[in-house]
């Protein structure tokens, strides 16, 4: 009999998605294209509370109509599964990458049946997004399983298609269900069960019309093998994972960026900086693209001097310089971190940042404004005592930090944050005159702290590079830990210390590279220390005393 | 007013006799019932069988030109309840919740329902929340069942199998005096499929007619000496009477095969897994031809045992597909087969998965292990889920690197008025200096126990997230105990077991009552302090007014969840303060799902219609945000995510709001409360300006622009755009 591996059985379509996204909408044009063609079709899922942004699958299955039904039948109509079954799925759609990823560890998506259609864009989970650095899963990678696990990948942002459409997701994605030709059907059945559902019939049908056309490119590079014999993958996309448009300008703007760093670094920097940018020639050429991009940036947060000694800082650490041809692993990483520890974000580089054009000019575009329509910007802003004094010269500073009345006053005045209109008359000229301060900076309290601590560290550095290279590279990058504002700042703090004196106590072992850069990702798993004290009693043998020890006075 | 609307599929309720409807489960469950001359229906909303209370009330017209009366039932329990309207009067009772939390509640009631017997059909829809997508503690209605002496339904998953279920239900009710559950899978309950048709029937009697005629029958009442005749009755005629009618109507099915002397026995509910596993061992087909008999029991309860003695007869091995546990089935059958000394060798949970969803690939497996040692030679298929998950051929072999995939676990939606409860509670707790004991409740606040929020440590059951804290009271300690209650939860008991309880006994409670004006979990269903107008229900009935009802003298209404600050302070005062006693905040803002819903097309409108219209979005600067997401962890809002660093010097992902953001404005509030960073701005874009926004955005473009020329030219220096 088996009657199921000679083909008598139904079209299997698994679809993953989030709940919120549509699943549903799809699952029911997919039953009602099937039905009017005359097949029978059931559809189910088990939305329940996963409807609330959790990821959910729906599950449509299509028995072609009585084709070689046999005489006898225990039942008069087919008998439909209410599982996809692993191995047995013909179509898998998954509406974000890592759905798609899901869609193969479950068994749904394998080589040798199943369709995968699935959107590029990432939706990210909430445990990427609470790394305190970048927990976000390997999009490169899930791209490449895709490709390997299906018999066949069709891939697109199809999220952005939609977008442009006005639409959603499940419009774009039905479109590439069609496009994609693993079904029966023509493209006209496809549109009519768009029609029939009757609601923003337009946008949907349009979100359809660029899905459709993704899913037909054909593939414009040969696919990469597969493991273990089991032939060419036919793929739908190029060789390069599909990244978002933005993130493909950037690349495109970086790789710019570095050739005119190494051919004529004049052009990347301003009139006033000019002799800079000619010093950068000194440095190994892999560095030089970081470094004017640090020249730049020290310029414009207080002055030419500035970068002076920004250059004079990366040229300590460049003598030591050993991967001379190589990456210059040590230079680039301290003409990025030195950079970015000399621009400490304090409130008159904030409002600096506030007030620029170019600022104001993304936020309309990303309000979808447009020109000549009224736009208000509120800045959520929340001074904290120590940031106030920290902006002051420093003598004063110190004074009103000791002040118990000045504390009051101003704990009592931002307790509950201030809101600022930048695009108002008053809110503007508010945040203008603080950036006006900037001459102010040198003299503050926390100017003369972050000098210190930066020749600290760099001091360190030097020391440690002769001995163990990778040891001091990693120091460089520890600068990292170094982030946030307020709490999360002087967190931060507290593990850069800890991560200083670990470097130290390190230095010597065989190892010490290495264990630093756990050290590093232990500071960075949580708000409040105890996975480094955890790590540092692992890694060093002893108990961090609850004394912290102190690198910046 | 529900999530989501049925007004057009409801309908397909008014069709009449030979009409094919395509329909999803619970609208042809709501056919059914008219078609069976129906003349009540309550219940309790809950997944999978919310919509089921969304179709009825959708469907109220159609209800009320049959006379059919319908409740939104304030518990499982009154649900329950109302079935005595069947205990002296013919009247078809039908009602729905959630299986088996709702069993649980309903229990009282049912026992004293069944015990006495009814004389109207009384059907209870039970859907059936199981397996994957389920949220309840795994268990099985069987046992309900059986202790109350209730007929257990579980139609194979076919429309109009589900359809004859509700109709025979009721039918089996009348014949054997006894309420019947009919049990809906998961999936089934949003099962899309056909049936066809018949005539809606206007009940025999009325609500109506059974209030102008009142009866009663002592001996229909629990209590002595009528209770132990009750139990007498159950045995003596009322299983006799069940029994013969599933016999009679052929309730369960036999399907005969030719490999005659092994057999399988399966819940009517499995059926359709069974025939797939059945299929891709190449012993049944799409018709359900098995070459393997089968016995599907479409009753599960009473198990009728001369069909089973006739189904096993000269057979050698028999396996009873049955899932969940413990393994009532089974049992049952074993004790059957040894009493009438049969030989066939049973076998079910030693081949199959003991505890756990019994999938196609549960299935599959363990139907392989039964014939491959029953009946080797009938096994012509070998899925590919059958090989070992590490062998390369397997759709289980490693083929994605397992870091790359996270768990998505449900969450609050973008703009969810609970998020700043949360966040605020978190302040709260970092400002006192204490962490507490956060007794949490059943409800979408029951997410607040995952990232980013972490708080809730127990959760008793639906309503009783107070009385979850009531033991843990204590004068001597220093600090309180905090308990959480959505208002679904506080009206369905939360008020008399929670708060009346901890007024009573003194306890020194922090009770918070989060009141998004819906049942929001279930689908937005109204509950009695909704603040909508609703054209059938009671609304607008303060939580704040209920609890100093029952005496408690702390109470307080926060009318805007989405002010953090505010929020945290009253956490703190409450948490702080020297007066002893519960004390309760009423959390309050409106359920964001479903004010979207509201608003959207309103704001469409006015901008249509050339109206001054405010659009607000949340946006962070990149340039400021130094990537350390600590606003997402006192967030974890889906429109609060992260993209990749613009700045070439920096490599981790800043945070960004993305155009989903509906402009709550938790994360300014967050950024204020939580001291956070200066990144964050809100949007204000107007769409129809008047003259003086006009004028106004001149003024302040010259102004900003001749301000801002001296910075632009000063960074031109040194800057290359």
């Amino acid at each position: 009999m088996s009657s199921w591996k000679s083909g008598r059985r139904p079209i299997t379509i698994a679809i993953l998605a989030m709940g919120g996204e549509g699943g549903g909408v799809l699952s029911d044009w997919i039953v009602s294209v099937g039905e009017a063609a005359g097949y029978t079709a059931q559809s189910t899922s088990v939305a329940g509370v996963a409807q609330r942004t959790g990821a959910t699958v729906y599950y449509v299955e299509l028995f072609p109509p009585s084709e070689k039904a046999p005489a006898e039948r225990a039942r008069p109509e087919p008998v439909l599964s209410l599982f996809p079954t692993p191995g047995e799925v013909d179509i898998v759609i998954a509406s974000e990458l890592m759905e798609a990823g899901r869609a193969i560890q479950r068994g749904f998506c394998t080589p040798d049946r199943t369709t995968l259609i699935a959107s590029t864009n990432r939706v990210y989970a909430i445990t990427e997004r609470i790394a305190l650095g970048d927990g976000r899963a390997d999009s490169d990678q899930l791209i490449q399983d895709a490709r390997a696990a299906a018999k066949r990948f069709v891939g697109a942002n199809f999220m952005h298609l939609a977008e442009q459409a006005r639409s959603v997701i499940s419009a774009s994605l039905f479109g590439a269900l069609a496009g994609s030709a693993a079904l029966p059907f023509t493209r006209e059945q496809f549109e009519a069960a768009v029609r029939t559902s009757g609601k923003a019939v337009e946008a949907s049908l349009a979100a359809f019309a660029l899905g459709f056309d993704a899913a037909r490119q054909p593939a414009p590079t040969p696919a990469p093998s597969r493991p273990a014999g089991s032939g060419p993958v036919p793929v739908a996309i190029g060789r390069r994972p599909p990244h978002d448009a933005a993130a493909e300008a950037a690349t495109a703007e970086e790789e710019r960026h570095r050739t005119l760093a190494a051919t004529d670094p004049g052009q990347l920097v301003g009139p006033d900086l000019q002799a800079q940018a000619a010093r950068v020639a000194e440095f190994p050429e892999p560095a030089r693209s970081m470094l004017l991009h640090g020249c730049v940036r020290t310029a414009v947060y207080q002055g030419v001097s500035y970068t002076d000694r920004y250059l004079a800082r990366v040229a300590r650490v460049a003598a030591l310089e050993s991967e001379d041809k190589g990456a210059a692993r040590l230079t680039t990483g301290t003409a990025r971190h030195a950079a970015l520890w000399m621009c400490y974000q304090d409130t008159i580089h904030v409002a600096l940042q506030k007030i620029r054009r170019r600022r104001i000019a993304g936020i309309r575009e990303e309000a979808h404004a447009k020109s000549g329509q009224l736009m208000q910007v509120r800045e959520y802003l929340h001074p904290q005592i120590d940031e106030i004094t920290d902006t002051l010269p420093t003598r004063l500073g110190r004074w009103l930090a000791g002040s118990a009345p000045f504390r009051r006053v101003v704990t009592k005045l931002t307790r509950n944050g201030m809101v600022v209109n930048t695009t108002s008359v008053a809110g503007f000229t508010a945040l203008w005159v603080m950036a006006l301060m900037r001459p102010l900076r040198p003299r503050s309290l926390r100017f003369g702290r972050e000098q210190a601590g930066i020749d600290d560290w760099l001091d360190l550095v030097v020391r440690t590079a002769p001995d163990d290279y990778d040891l001091a590279c990693e120091i460089v990058e520890c600068q990292g830990v170094l982030k946030g504002y307020g709490q999360t700042h002087s967190h931060g703090s507290e593990s850069f210390a800890v991560l200083m004196d670990s470097a130290r106590r390190l230095a010597g072992r065989p190892d010490a590279a290495s264990a630093l850069a756990r050290l590093r990702d232990a500071a960075l798993a949580d708000d409040d220390g105890t996975t480094l004290r955890a790590a540092v009693t692992s890694v060093l043998g002893e108990r961090l005393s609850d004394e912290r020890p102190t690198l910046m006075r | 007013m529900a999530e989501r609307s049925f007004a057009t599929e409801v309908q397909q309720l008014r069709h009449g006799a030979g009409t094919t409807l395509h329909v999803e489960g619970i609208l042809a469950v709501t056919k059914a019932l008219l078609q069976s001359g129906v003349a009540y229906v309550g219940g309790y909303q809950g997944a999978p069988i919310s919509h089921l209370m969304d179709v009825l009330g959708d469907a109220r017209e159609i209800l009320q030109e049959l006379d059919v009366y319908f409740e939104n039932s304030a518990s499982e329990a009154t649900a329950a309840a109302m079935l005595a309207a069947s205990v002296h009067y013919p009247l078809r009772g039908a009602i729905t919740f959630k299986s088996t939390v709702g069993l649980n509640v309903a229990s009282d009631a049912l026992a004293n329902l069944a015990s006495g017997g009814v004389t109207g059909g009384a059907l209870v829809i039970l859907g059936e929340d199981y397996g994957e997508g389920s949220s309840i503690m795994q268990e099985r209605s069987h046992a309900f069942a059986m202790k109350s002496q209730m007929w257990l339904l579980d139609p194979r998953p076919n429309i109009t199998a589900i359809v004859e279920a509700v109709e025979t239900g009721f039918e089996l009710s009348e014949a054997s005096n006894t309420p019947v559950m009919l049990q809906l899978r998961l999936r089934s309950c949003h099962m899309h499929g056909a049936f066809v048709a018949k005539d809606n029937v206007r009940p025999q009697m009325t609500i109506k007619d059974a209030i102008e005629q009142p009866k009663r029958d002592p001996s229909r009442i629990v209590l002595p000496p009528a209770s132990f005749l009750h139990e007498q009755e159950k045995i003596g005629s009322r299983w006799p009477a069940a029994v013969e009618f599933i016999r009679e109507r052929g309730l369960n099915e036999v399907f005969a095969g030719d490999a005659a002397d092994v057999g399988i026995i399966v819940q009517g509910g499995l059926y359709n897994t069974l025939n797939r596993a059945l299929e891709l061992l190449g012993c049944s087909d799409a018709y359900g031809n098995t070459r393997i008999p089968l016995y599907v029991m479409n009753v599960t309860y009473p198990v009728v045992d001369s069909e089973i003695l006739e189904f096993c007869e000269g057979k050698r091995a028999v396996l009873m597909v049955e899932e969940g546990q413990p393994d009532y089935l089974e049992q049952n059958l074993h004790a059957i087969l040894r009493r009438a000394d049969a030989r066939a060798v049973l076998h079910g949970k030693d081949l199959l998965p003991i505890a756990g969803e019994y999938t196609a690939t549960a299935v599959t497996r363990g139907l392989s292990a039964f014939l491959n040692k029953y009946r080797p030679e009938a096994v012509e298929g070998a899925p590919a889920l059958l090989l070992p998950d590490d062998d390369p051929g397997s759709p289980f072999a490693p083929r994605v690197e397992p870091k790359a995939v996270h768990g998505r676990p449900p969450g609050l939606c973008t703009g969810c008025p609970e998020r700043p409860i949360f966040s605020a509670l978190k302040l709260a707790e970092r400002e006192t200096g204490k962490q507490h004991h956060i007794s949490a409740d059943i409800g979408c606040h029951l997410f607040s126990i995952n990232e980013p929020f972490n708080l809730g440590a127990t959760t008793m059951g639906y309503g009783l997230g107070s009385a979850g804290a009531a033991a843990l009271n204590s004068a001597e300690a220093d600090r309180r105990t905090i308990a959480v209650m959505g208002d679904g939860g506080f009206w369905h008991n939360g008020l008399t077991s929670g708060v009346g309880n901890a007024v009573f006994n003194g306890t020194d409670q922090v009770l918070l009552v989060v009141d998004n004006e819906y049942a929001a979990a279930t689908g937005g269903q109204d509950v009695l302090s909704s603040q909508a107008d609703n054209p059938i229900r009671s609304t607008k009935h303060p939580i704040e007014k209920a609890v100093r009802g029952v005496g408690v003298t702390w109470a307080k209404t926060v009318t805007n969840t989405y002010k953090v600050g505010e929020l945290r302070d009253l956490f703190v005062e409450a948490l702080t303060s020297k007066q002893r006693g519960p004390k309760v905040i009423v959390a309050q803002s409106e359920c964001q799902l479903n004010r979207q819903r509201r608003v959207k097309p309103e704001t469409n409108k006015k901008i249509k219609e050339g109206k001054r219209v405010v659009r607000q979005r949340f946006g962070v600067d990149a340039d400021t945000c130094t990537g350390d997401h600590a606003c997402i962890r006192v967030s974890g809002c889906p429109s609060l995510t992260i993209k990749p660093n613009p700045d070439p010097m920096r490599t981790d992902p800043v945070a960004t709001v993305i155009d989903s953001c509906v402009g709550c404005g938790v994360c300014g509030a967050n950024a204020h409360a939580a001291s956070l960073c200066p990144s964050f701005y809100r949007t204000d874009v107007v769409v129809n300006e008047t003259w003086w926004d006009r004028a106004l955005t001149k003024v302040r473009t010259a102004w900003i622009r001749a301000l801002s020329a001296p910075v632009e030219r000063r960074a031109a220096k040194y800057e290359v755009v």
